[in-house]
């Protein structure tokens, strides 16, 4: 290797110039934007927690651990990766069959598997399997995919998805789901497949409503219509707007929004905390933070677009969108937009076991990026 | 083949660079969308939240609403709600739970279920709503913590209704009770309505009347301080209570009829056959509701669980006996009814009988036989072998479908869930249930009421409702009326029954007839009973319990006792225009004549036989 290198002193010098990063397997870019969400995270949270400075420290080493995750998936060169896409699905969708046997039940639903000294939540693993061995599926024939393998593809999402949504943890299932089907669209899934899929969908919930029992759909109507639980999602929803609402163009001041110091906002360190930053920072905070948020996604997609093979391409493509959806989902749950689900903001939510797999998942397109060889054909 | 390789590469190359193209395109219209929402709440909507956020001094309580009272026939109440201290804690003002619930523990008994139930409250409520962390505080806990209170932030006594049942054990098995919602019941209720709401319904008429008592959730606005403390109330919607419940029960006639059982097992039932009302309903033994309603404790619910005697089986509901010769009256208005016999038909009856082609004998429980015998004396003496030869005759489907018609093997439909239903055998059932044909043995002893045949203490009493109205079938209810509090009370509506029409309706009459010398005929089997100022039609029973159950153990004193035959008696009066129909099991009590028929007896003159003005109250 070092013997090529000598042989091709003007290119080693060109190779040199990023510097740390690139030896590192890093990507700049996406490493700076990162910093800057998590940077401006902490800052949130240091108001959002009542001015807690124990809390920021506990995000931070939460933060640490995160980043020491992603440099660390970094070095795995997507090879690899795709070598073990296979093992890790099976792996996750077996962890997540003894999870609803044997689950500890955390928080009234089954989601942890407690190994004694940590517990571990077999769905966050999930996130990147899935995509990952949706990508190996479909690498091993030209795309588009005909119908087998489509179908195929279809079973291996659904079986983790409702291993998931029997927890129940109808959030996590939603992601999971998303991030299996991303890789499937950007692998070339026909249009045709796109429209049966949505025409299936539309006839199934009829269907479904009328088999459903009184008390589920009224379920379903609060979680359309918050609106109708005024001391629940409702309540929430009302003080999260509130809080964006007053925060105006630029904000209250950091550490003087009243709605979220008065503790009318409820959750407002974990998943409601981007009104927070609402209230406190006005419109220039939160289109700041959804500009980055924004960038990293397109960034996402540049290095899949720019990635040597079909396995890299799809697997960052699908990461980045996943990405994509916890931020809409969160964004649009805080301003009323979608219903409320119970999905965390990435980089600045308190806590939040997806942190780690979010990371991690930063980690492998930066591995797609960086892991680059000569094209070779064969 | 490599060029191949490679075109299909750039192909791929392409297809992927236009998605994710399309999705970048997204991916700006989603963020797009939500920067759209920021500048409509942020620039546009501005000043309107900005007001809203500077008057947000307003905090929503829910208020739950009380629930329902019930009340017996004649009003008395029978689950009421008294006041009582609990313990509650707000989560989020609580740094840390474990070590409050640590020295909450010196000062108010908490026991493990307690803690439980707690924490698994606190992980599904929002952490700024009050959790109860004990109910019915005693005087002297809640002095205590009076005296303590400085210490615990967060935590409170509030004063709040309990349910209470006055009638203890002698309702039970009627008004089931309330208990704390768990987990479970989160998953099947309204979570706005039973927002602030403790107890739900989980047994009997409290849980299937749960939607009427609940009543309707109410929240009050709270003005707080800066530092969140209640000031003031500014706005209240007031719940609506749950609505009041008056029961068919009547209080008096189930104390008569539980303790006409004494200590036997057993069950009541006592029908209106005019109305389908349930005056009476008793399964003996019982147990104290008031136990479940704040929790029982574990070792008292093991207690309760493993007496032989089943105190929490519910046997007038539940308990699937086989009516013996109870059925007779029916059976006999099958075979009127298909015309295999007359009123006046007679049989020989030698003491046994026979299938023809074989060998075994089928013994009537007179062995040296009843000798001539028409439908009268069948019935009033109780004689089997005219019944193996009438069920014989028809063959099991037409007893079947008869029988069907009364609601035997579907339950009588009362209106509590936990009905089971007795078992109405029939070839396809033997075939479905059990892979194997009908042998015609099992006809002839269905004619009395063994074999397959089972049937609830309610299905009893119903279908014999059914024979005192003479076709016109009731649908039985334990739940009489309901009202708004302080409103009138409003007849509840129970749709009838289709009613069992006979091609001729005289074939009434000669059943009734010979039921009425089953009581005051000279050789009836419930003679015992005839010196009634009114007059009874009435049929004995007695049930042979098989074998012993695998699991007892061989003790001579209880297993003599628990392989002696189940007592039946049911009975409807005055013969000619009936008031109440009744269906009394006891189990192991040997003759239906000598032991059942009296406990019907008392009940029917408790009722028929009151004073002037509880029959009018009544009414």
């Amino acid at each position: 290797m070092n013997g090529e290198r000598i042989g091709l002193p003007g290119a080693e010098a060109a190779r040199r110039a990023p510097g740390l990063a690139a030896r590192l397997h890093l990507d700049l870019p996406l490493l700076l934007g990162l910093l800057a969400v998590a940077g401006i995270g902490l800052v949130v949270l240091y108001s959002a927690s009542g001015e807690r400075i124990d809390v920021v420290w506990r995000q931070l080493l939460r933060l640490a651990i995160g980043f020491g995750v992603m440099v660390a998936a970094a070095q795995v060169p997507p090879q690899t990766l795709r070598r073990w896409a296979p093992w890790l699905y099976a792996a996750g969708t077996l962890l997540l069959v003894a999870v609803l046997a044997v689950g500890a039940t955390g928080k009234g639903a089954q989601r942890w598997l407690d190994l004694g000294v940590v517990r571990f939540q077999p769905s966050e693993l999930m996130k990147l399997a899935l995509p990952m061995v949706v990508a190996w599926h479909l690498a091993e024939a030209p795309l588009p995919p005909d119908a087998r393998r489509v179908l195929a593809t279809f079973a291996a999402i659904l079986v983790p998805v409702a291993l998931i949504a029997r927890q129940p943890d109808l959030g996590t299932a939603l992601v999971v789901g998303a991030a299996g089907f991303f890789a499937l669209f950007l692998g070339g899934l026909r249009w045709r497949w796109l429209a049966g899929l949505a025409a299936a969908a539309a006839a199934g919930a009829p269907a479904l409503w009328h088999v459903m029992h009184d008390y589920q759909r009224a379920r379903v109507l609060t979680f359309l219509n918050p609106e109708r639980d005024p001391l629940g999602a409702g309540y929430h929803i009302i003080q999260s707007k509130i809080a964006i609402g007053s925060g105006g163009l630029f904000g209250k001041g950091w550490l003087h929004g009243t709605q979220a110091h008065l503790e009318f906002l409820p959750e407002r360190a974990t998943d409601f905390i981007f009104a927070v930053l609402g209230e406190e920072f006005g419109l220039t905070g939160t289109l700041a933070l959804l500009a980055l948020y924004l960038f990293l996604v397109l960034r996402g997609l540049h290095i899949a677009a720019r990635a040597q093979d079909t396995f890299g391409r799809l697997v960052a493509g699908a990461l980045s969108l996943t990405f994509l959806v916890y931020v809409v989902v969160n964004t649009g749950m805080v301003t009323g937009l979608l219903p409320v689900v119970g999905l965390p903001l990435p980089l600045v939510s308190y806590g939040g076991t997806s942190l780690v797999t979010v990371m991690a998942g930063f980690g492998i397109l930066m591995s797609v990026h960086t892991h680059r060889k000569l094209l070779s054909p064969s | 083949m490599r060029r191949l390789h490679l075109k299909d590469h750039r192909a791929e190359q392409r297809l992927f660079a236009r998605r994710a193209a399309f999705a970048a395109a997204l991916a700006a219209l989603a963020i797009g969308a939500v920067a759209a929402r920021l500048v409509q709440l942020q620039v546009l909507e501005h000043r309107r939240y900005s007001t809203l956020s500077h008057e947000n001094r307003v905090r929503l309580v829910p208020l739950p609403p009380p629930r329902g009272l019930i009340f017996d026939r004649n009003g008395t109440p029978v689950a009421e709600n008294r006041p009582a201290y609990r313990l509650e804690v707000v989560p989020e003002e609580v740094p840390d739970l474990d070590a409050l619930l640590e020295r909450l523990g010196r000062i108010v008994a908490l026991r493990p279920i307690d803690v439980e139930r707690f924490r698994a409250l606190v992980a599904r409520k929002p952490p700024f709503e009050a959790v109860p962390l004990r109910l019915r505080l005693s005087e002297a806990e809640a002095a205590r913590f009076a005296v303590h209170r400085h210490e615990f932030p967060g935590v409170d006594i509030a004063v709040r209704p309990a349910r209470h049942y006055p009638a203890g054990p002698l309702l039970a098995h009627v008004l089931g009770y309330v208990a704390r919602i768990d987990a479970d019941d989160l998953e099947s209720l309204d979570p706005v309505e039973y927002r602030g709401t403790s107890h739900v319904g989980k047994l009997g008429i409290e849980r299937a009347y749960e939607p009427l008592l609940h009543g309707r959730v109410g929240m009050q606005q709270v003005e707080v301080n800066a530092q969140g403390r209640p000031l003031r109330v500014l706005e209240r919607a007031r719940p609506s209570p749950g609505r009041n419940l008056w029961l068919s029960i009547d209080l008096r006639l189930q104390r008569v009829a539980h303790e006409a059982l004494g200590d036997a097992s057993g069950a009541v039932v006592a029908i209106d056959p005019r109305t389908g009302e349930v005056l009476a309903l008793v399964s003996a033994p019982s147990y104290d509701p008031n136990l479940f309603v704040n929790g029982i404790d574990p070792a008292t619910y093991r207690a309760l669980a493993r007496d032989p005697d089943r105190p929490l089986f519910n046997r007038a509901l539940r308990g699937r006996y086989p009516p013996g010769s109870t059925i007779k009256p029916f059976m006999a208005l099958a075979g009127l009814e298909a015309g295999v016999i007359a009123p006046g038909t007679t049989r020989y009856c030698p003491g046994w009988y026979m299938l023809p082609n074989d060998e075994r004998r089928y013994r009537d429980w007179k062995r040296s036989g009843h000798g001539v015998t028409d439908l009268y004396k069948a019935i009033a003496q109780s004689c089997d072998v005219y019944f193996y030869d009438l069920a014989v005759r028809l063959g099991i489907d037409r007893i079947h479908d008869f029988l069907a018609r009364f609601g035997f093997g579907a339950g009588a439909g009362l209106d509590v869930a936990e009905e089971a239903r007795g078992l109405l055998p029939s070839r396809a059932w033997k075939r479905r249930a059990r892979g194997q044909p009908w042998f015609p043995g099992e006809t002839v002893i269905t004619g009395i009421g063994q074999g397959y045949l089972l049937a609830t203490p309610v299905e009893l009493a119903a279908a014999t409702a059914t024979l005192a109205a003479r076709g016109a079938r009731v649908h039985p209810h334990l739940a009489r009326a309901a009202a708004d509090p302080g409103g009138a009370p409003e007849l509840l509506r129970f749709a009838p029954e289709p009613p069992v029409r006979l091609a001729d309706p005289r074939h009434w009459e000669a059943v009734v007839r010979a039921m009425v010398r089953t009581v005051h005929g000279r050789h009836g089997t419930a003679r015992g009973i005839a010196d009634a100022p009114y007059r009874i039609a009435g049929k004995t029973g007695t049930a042979q319990v098989f074998g012993l159950g695998e699991d007892e153990e061989y003790d001579p004193e209880t297993l003599a006792k628990r392989l002696r035959d189940h007592a039946l008696f049911v009975a409807f009066a005055p013969a000619e225009a009936p008031r109440i129909a009744v269906a009394v099991v006891v189990e192991n009590g040997g003759s239906g004549g000598a032991v059942a028929a009296p406990v019907a007896r008392r009940v029917m003159d408790a009722w028929l036989l009151r004073e002037g003005p509880a029959r009018r109250a009544a009414r």
